[in-house]
Parts: structure tokens; C-alpha cells; sequence
């Protein structure tokens, strides 16, 4: 008997093999795109990330002195975007069943909780931010750029995930 | 083109990639869950993050190629190193980078992304506050 296709939406979608190319295909273009973002908005340049961590320079000279707002600009634009993408697109009431294009079901965050670890994590993660310049994404896109900075910081990085997963333990 | 503008437009560019990602696979674009999760996860369903993280890495030396970055100077080994394991274990122990806690995070308009964005940006000032001093 086949299935009543009322509540054929609520079935687990089968993996096809055209679906699961079409979804790593899909993924390499949003990891080209995310890189040009970050390369075009100047992410990748650690002097600027550091630019604009240093607010005490808007004190010296006219504002905003050497203070370097434009990282600002980068954050704004990419959040006006995804503030639109998480409205429209996942599941909400007047649409329950809504599917990804290509993968199974959304899987987005459930933790809302705002506790030790959070507070600790996202402390220790500025620290290593403001120290190089680098977050996890510019460090991965600056790897085949020559410079043997990324190769530092990203093993160092994978190193620093591993020991977070191992303390949580 | 002004740097505001092309900060701005980078901006955008990475919404829309985190948004092509929602939208094709249900994924939030948080890059060192991704990455984290790379490492960890096998399996057909977990091959996208590899195709991510390779568009990551080969866009990165493209479009370098065409918008070239001015030279920095030599800094020390030691404190990338340092760096680097911080970002690490930071984004893990407090689930979440720039990316998943900034860009996805406050798109979601979570208020635990947002506790963390702050956080990090206050403690990122004052790295930078402390180690370069008023120059």
C-alpha cells in the first residue's frame, strides 16, 4: 500500500545518489563564496582584523583616527542578510514541513542556554582573536596564500579544538 | 572602491553563502563547527563539510590572487601558536566563531549568540587594547 501522500512530507527523504553529489557540489560553491566575502571584505588581512579591534586608536586624531570601523561594515552587511535567510527560509508555523533543497531535514542550533562554557569559551576565543588577527574561517581561507602564518594557526587551532572536546568529557 | 563598501559587500557575500547553505542543505555556516565536525564525523551524510571547507580554501587563494592583501610583517611563531590554540578550544568549549555565533547566530536572533559576540568583542579589544598599548 502506498503511503497516504498527506503525510508524505513527514517521511525521512531517502539519500539519492544525485542528491548527495548536488549537496556536496552546493557546499564547495557556498565555501567559494563565504572565501570571496571574506577575501573582498578584508577578513583575510590580519592588520586590518587588529585595525579594528583598536578602538583606543579612534583617540588619536581626527575620528575615527586610526581606529578601522570598515570590519563593522562586514558584520552589518552579512548579518542584514541572514537576518532575511533565517526568517524565510527554515520551518515556522505557517510552514512546518519545509525541507532544504538537498539535504534530509534543517538542523539548526536547539541550545539557548547561556551558561559557563559559553561565557568561558566565547572569553578565551576573543583573546586569540584580538592576539593574531585570525578566526577560524580567514585562517582556513589564508592557507594556500603563501604565507606560513596560516599554517601555524590552523593546526595550532585543530590542536585547541581537540583538547576543548577532550575537557568536555 | 572604498574599503567600506568593499567590507560591506564582503559582508553580504557571506550572508548569501550562509544562506545557500540553509537554504540547499538545512546547515548553519559556523566554520569551526564545521571544521570540528569534519574531523569527527564520517559517512556520506558528512562529506559536505569537506566540500565546504575545500571551497573555503581554494577561493581564499583565488580571489587573493585577484584582490591582493598588502604584505605583513614577520610576528612571532609563538604567538600565532598561542593564537591559534585559543580560537581553537574558544570556539569549541563556547560552540561558536565569528561565523556561527556572528553572522548565523544573530541572523537566528539568538540571544546566547548574541551574549557570545559580545563577550569575544570585548575580550578581543582588550587583547588588542593591552598588547599594542596607545600607538
Amino acid at each position: 500500500m502506498k503511503p497516504d501522500s498527506y503525510y508524505q512530507h513527514l517521511l525521512p527523504r531517502p539519500t539519492t545518489p544525485a542528491r548527495l553529489l548536488g549537496g556536496l557540489v552546493l557546499a564547495f560553491l557556498a565555501g567559494l563564496l563565504f572565501a570571496l566575502g571574506l577575501v573582498l571584505s578584508g577578513m583575510t588581512q590580519p592588520a586590518k582584523v587588529i585595525g579594528f579591534l583598536n578602538l583606543a586608536g579612534m583617540l588619536q586624531g581626527e575620528f575615527p583616527g586610526r581606529w578601522d570601523p570598515s570590519l563593522a561594515f562586514v558584520m552589518g552587511g552579512a548579518v542584514l542578510v541572514t537576518l532575511l535567510a533565517f526568517r524565510l527560509t527554515p520551518p515556522n508555523a505557517r510552514h512546518p514541513h519545509r525541507r532544504p533543497w538537498l539535504g534530509s531535514h534543517f538542523e539548526l542550533p536547539a541550545q539557548d542556554r547561556i551558561d559557563a562554557p559559553l561565557l568561558q569559551g566565547a572569553a578565551i576565543f576573543g583573546v586569540g582573536w584580538g592576539l593574531a588577527g585570525y578566526c577560524p574561517g580567514p585562517a582556513l581561507a589564508s592557507l594556500l596564500l603563501g604565507s606560513p602564518e596560516a599554517w601555524i594557526f590552523v593546526p595550532a587551532m585543530l590542536a585547541g579544538m581537540w583538547l576543548a572536546r577532550h575537557l568536555q568529557r | 572602491m572604498h574599503s567600506y563598501l568593499a567590507a560591506a559587500l564582503g559582508g553580504i557575500l557571506i550572508g548569501l553563502a550562509s544562506w545557500l547553505l540553509l537554504a540547499g542543505l538545512g546547515r548553519v555556516a559556523g566554520i569551526s563547527g564545521i571544521a570540528c565536525a569534519a574531523l569527527r564525523e564520517h559517512g556520506g551524510h558528512a562529506w559536505w563539510r569537506w566540500t565546504f571547507l575545500l571551497g573555503l580554501v581554494a577561493g581564499g587563494a583565488l580571489f587573493a590572487h585577484w584582490l591582493p592583501a598588502p604584505e605583513l610583517p614577520a610576528r612571532p611563531p609563538l604567538l600565532i601558536a598561542a593564537a591559534g590554540l585559543l580560537v581553537g578550544f574558544g570556539s569549541v568549549r563556547g560552540s561558536g566563531c565569528t561565523s556561527g555565533h556572528g553572522v548565523c547566530g544573530l541572523g537566528r536572533r539568538s540571544l546566547r549568540s548574541l551574549v557570545a559576540v559580545l563577550t569575544f568583542m570585548a575580550t578581543a579589544f582588550l587583547t588588542v587594547f593591552l598588547s599594542t598599548g596607545p600607538r
